[in-house]
């Protein structure tokens, strides 16, 4: 089955079971997406990342009240159950995500098409949404005849689907029954991938049944249970199960076998197993890099804060009109709207009354600050063979920095402890002469030099400043945490401390300055979730430019 | 659709354990759930509201009160029957408005009549009961700060709108989220009772008890629930007995002695520590039908009423449960 006729089916069997919540369509906007959302209700409701919760939740309908003297609610869009289309998906913040995820969770028949439309690996959907979806449709290697092939199983079905009528669980002749041992195996494959969630073999089983109601059966079978694997799984693996030894001329005949007679009791696993893994994105392994990096991870650019002054508009909120706030005219008038006939009775004065009470204050949401904090090895070994090229590349990253007018703080490690040579700074000049006069020579305290970055990363979160920290070392790590000279233990403290770092999702960088690319230091970059990058012989240009890319710009 | 049965829930003995201990003393603080995504949380909490036992309040009344003496002015009661209704458990959306939780003016009666009347909001609804946030983590802090205020003082105080009204909210909070998608400043962690991480079972038969049960849920619903409402009424009946017992619960000094050492030994911030430590130790004792509270009890409850009282160590890369279980270990043996 291709990667058309997936989709197709998914769409239909999400039609006759909106308890299977939705699909993710990844694909860019184009005839392709057009064709196979032409498969949806035409009814569906259309809603963007920007969507208030009033649009949602429903509020009051002021004109209307205002105009018929009693009160007229607007109905939210989750008011009734019915197939949505979210636009733009992977820009919903997480608030909307968490609304629709709480809205797919109540099983009042709400389900969601969730248009990807992300680029990079790491722009998708919020996991949060993605998880309560049972389908993930890529459409990226997709040409259009293959859309509108007509679907596997009854040929001749209507071009439109009732998304969501379709069926009830208590209506007509009752479900397909499932045989316990299949239960078994549908689970047993969903944590042969690495899937932890128990909403995964919950919607395959659901899938099952949606496909064997489509294909007019009673009871599920084989076929049933491959294809639903296949279209719930594939996309949640975090693991390609271990092929086992198989002959390689038996199983084609035996599958047929299986399929005809439809016993359902003694399925292999390892054909369903296999079904999946057909399905299994030849780049899994990279795409669960990038998932990891999105978990907690920036693009780039600072995180979200909220404010009064500038960024994106937020919904605004009652409050005063203090130091540059601004005030929301509309938002104040609504809220002043209800009350003009008790005040205009309390005052016997005409006109328009505002109270410090109704004012509404704009709010916007707007990127921080980042801050680079430079932890450079300053110790014998790297002193005698790349300081000065490591000096250059800073310098070099330091003017970016202040283009992008990121913040700037400098650490050095050498001799037994960390020092901190700058604190965050916006001041170029000041961290260029700092970082000139930075003298070599001593041991290589990694860890503390770590520890201190960490310690200005975690003092910048807490100013609302995006914490960055890029390492600069030849990664041969001498002395532990505690001062001794201890190469084994130096490692290891090391590596404790980039857990620490890691767990606390602060973006990473290690660039080695050594002569040879060093394991370890490609380890402690592994253990940061950080990218690492060797420094290019005497190139500080071409440094700048892969520490760049790196950082996302 | 009715919830799911809480007695159906497989494992996640430690979140079920919690759950049942605040429905035997409210005074313990809530529950704080925390954990990977699918492991259900959520059904956790919705199963718990239709295990309480239901309580004695005046019929109509805005804030539940038990007695007719305490029916607020503004709502405006004729007559003031008692009657039995179910243990109000009051969900806060993530996009709540301030008016929403905390109550506003009436706008229908503003608008029609040009009557300043007051429309209770979510707190008002979750008195003397439970106030269920799902994604605790995601809240937004300004209503995070209303919620530390009123579950503080167990009072709701509004002061807007040219309307001043106070009236009780005594609440249970019982919240939930995944750690990954952010973390709870510590002054709300701190006015949850107990806290447990829970994560998806590992053991193949565990998740296919989970998937099948799930399954009868869905299908096979009238007989599913008939068979799980009779063990859900059997828990029920064992809760009340035991807020019965509780009561009669002996609590030697020498058990005081160890809350105390093993709070110290711990560096739990204020004494909040203890007393939940306590309250959630004698509940346990009450449930398990014991007469006196001994050491194991404290040894059992410890880490879901401690773990999110410990100071945060950036450099100890073991969940604070362990640590929490190894200073058990050294203080009690």
């Amino acid at each position: 089955m291709d990667s058309g006729q997936q989709a197709t089916l998914a769409l239909q069997l999400l039609a006759i079971d909106p308890g299977l919540g939705g699909v993710t369509i990844r694909a860019r906007s184009g005839p392709v997406r057009d064709a196979l959302l032409r498969l949806v209700d035409p009814g569906a409701k259309r809603i963007h990342p920007a969507i208030s919760d009033e649009a949602l939740f429903g509020g009051l309908d002021l004109s209307a009240t205002l105009t018929t003297g009693h009160l007229v609610a607007e109905r939210g869009l989750l008011a009734a159950p019915g197939p949505m289309i979210l636009a733009m998906a992977e820009r919903a913040p997480v608030r909307l995500a968490a609304h629709l995820a709480v809205a797919l969770d109540k099983g009042a028949g709400h389900t969601l098409v969730a248009l990807d439309e992300g680029v990079e690996p790491d722009e998708a959907v919020d996991a949060k949404l993605t998880e309560r979806l049972a389908f993930h449709i890529d459409l990226s290697d997709i040409s259009l005849h293959e859309i509108s092939t007509n679907p596997p199983g009854k040929a001749g079905q209507p071009p439109t689907l009732p998304m969501g009528g379709g069926f009830t669980p208590t209506q007509g002749r009752g479900l397909p029954s499932v045989a316990p041992e299949l239960l078994t195996q549908i689970t047993r494959i969903a944590s042969d991938l690495g899937i932890d969630s128990l909403r995964a073999p919950l919607f395959a089983l659901r899938a099952a049944k949606a496909h064997a109601i489509l294909n007019d059966r009673d009871h599920i079978t084989t076929e049933d249970i491959e294809t639903a694997c296949a279209l719930t799984l594939a996309h949640r693996a975090t693991r390609i199960p271990e092929p086992q030894p198989q002959e390689p001329e038996d199983p084609p005949p035996e599958q047929t076998e299986n399929q005809n007679t439809e016993d359902t009791l003694d399925i292999p696993d390892e054909l369903l197993l296999d079904a999946v893994r057909a399905l299994l994105p030849d780049n899994l392994l990279d795409r669960l890099a990038a998932q990891k990096a999105r978990q907690g991870r920036g693009n780039g650019t600072g995180a979200a804060r909220k404010g009064n002054r500038r960024g994106r508009p937020l919904p605004s909120r009652q409050g005063r009109l203090s130091d540059g706030a601004r005030i929301d005219i509309i938002g104040t008038l609504r809220a002043a709207a209800p009350w003009q006939t008790i005040r205009r009775n309390a005052t016997g004065r005409d006109g328009l009354h505002i109270r410090p009470a109704d004012f509404r204050i704009k709010r916007f949401e707007e990127k921080s600050d980042r801050l680079l904090i430079f932890t450079v090895d300053a110790s014998g070994s790297a002193a005698l063979t790349r300081l000065a090229e490591a000096k250059g590349a800073v310098e070099l990253l330091l003017a970016q920095a202040y283009a992008r007018r990121d913040h700037v703080a400098l650490v050095a490690f050498r001799g037994t402890d960390a020092e901190l040579l700058l604190p965050p700074t916006r001041s170029l000049v000041q961290t260029k002469r700092r970082l000139a006069g930075l003298p070599g020579g001593g041991g290589t305290p990694l860890a503390a030099g770590m520890v201190a970055a960490f310690e200005q990363a975690t003092h910048a979160t807490r100013r609302g400043l995006t914490p960055t920290i890029a390492i600069l070392t030849d990664g041969r790590a001498n002395i532990a945490l505690d001062g001794t000279a201890d190469r084994k233990q130096a490692a290891i403290d090391a590596q404790q401390i980039a857990k620490v770092l890691r767990a606390h999702g602060i973006d990473a960088i290690v660039i080695d300055t050594g002569n040879r690319p060093e394991p370890a230091l490609r380890n402690l970059a592994q253990t940061l979730d950080a990218a690492y990058l060797p420094l290019p012989r005497a190139d500080a240009h071409r440094l700048s430019q892969s520490v760049a890319t790196a950082l996302g710009d | 659709m009715t919830p799911f049965p809480f007695s159906a829930i497989v494992g996640q003995d430690e979140m079920k354990r919690a759950m049942i201990l605040t429905a035997i003393d409210g005074s313990i603080g809530g529950v704080l759930v925390f954990g990977d995504r699918g492991t259900g949380k959520s059904t956790a909490v919705r199963a718990l509201a239709a295990l309480l036992p239901p309580i004695k309040a005046i019929k109509n009344c805005p804030v539940n009160s038990a007695k007719a003496a305490e029916v607020p002015g503004w709502a405006n009661l004729k007559a003031k029957r008692v009657h039995e209704t179910p243990t109000p458990v009051v969900d806060l959306p993530l996009g709540a408005t301030e008016d929403r939780v905390t109550g506003a003016l009436d706008i229908e009666k503003a608008l029609t009549k040009g009557e300043k009347a007051f429309q209770p909001g979510l707190l008002a609804k979750a008195n003397r009961g439970y106030l269920y946030i799902d994604e605790v983590n995601l809240l937004e802090d300004h209503i995070v700060d209303l919620l530390l205020d009123v579950a503080q003082s167990g009072e709701n105080v509004v002061e807007r709108e040219g309307l001043s009204i106070r009236h009780p909210a005594r609440f249970v909070l019982v919240g939930s989220g995944n750690p990954e998608e952010g973390e709870l400043r510590p002054q709300l962690l701190d006015r949850f009772g107990l806290s447990v991480e829970v994560t998806s079972p590992k053991e193949i038969d565990t998740r296919v008890e989970v998937i099948k049960r799930r399954d009868a849920f869905e299908n096979d619903n009238a007989a599913f629930m008939l068979r799980w409402q009779a063990e859900d009424a059997a828990i029920r009946d064992r809760i009340l007995k035991a807020r019965k017992s509780l009561a009669k619960l002996k609590t030697p000094d020498k058990t005081l002695n160890d809350v105390a050492e093993l709070c110290l030994a711990l560096g739990s911030d204020g004494l909040r520590g203890e007393l939940t430590l306590l309250k959630a130790a004698r509940a346990y004792a009450a449930w398990r039908d014991d007469t006196a509270l001994t050491r194991a009890h404290i040894r059992d409850v410890a880490p879901m009423a401690l773990r999110h009282r410990l100071r945060r160590d950036p450099l100890d890369e073991a969940g604070s449960g362990t640590r929490v279980a190894r200073r058990v270990e050294d203080v009690l043996g």
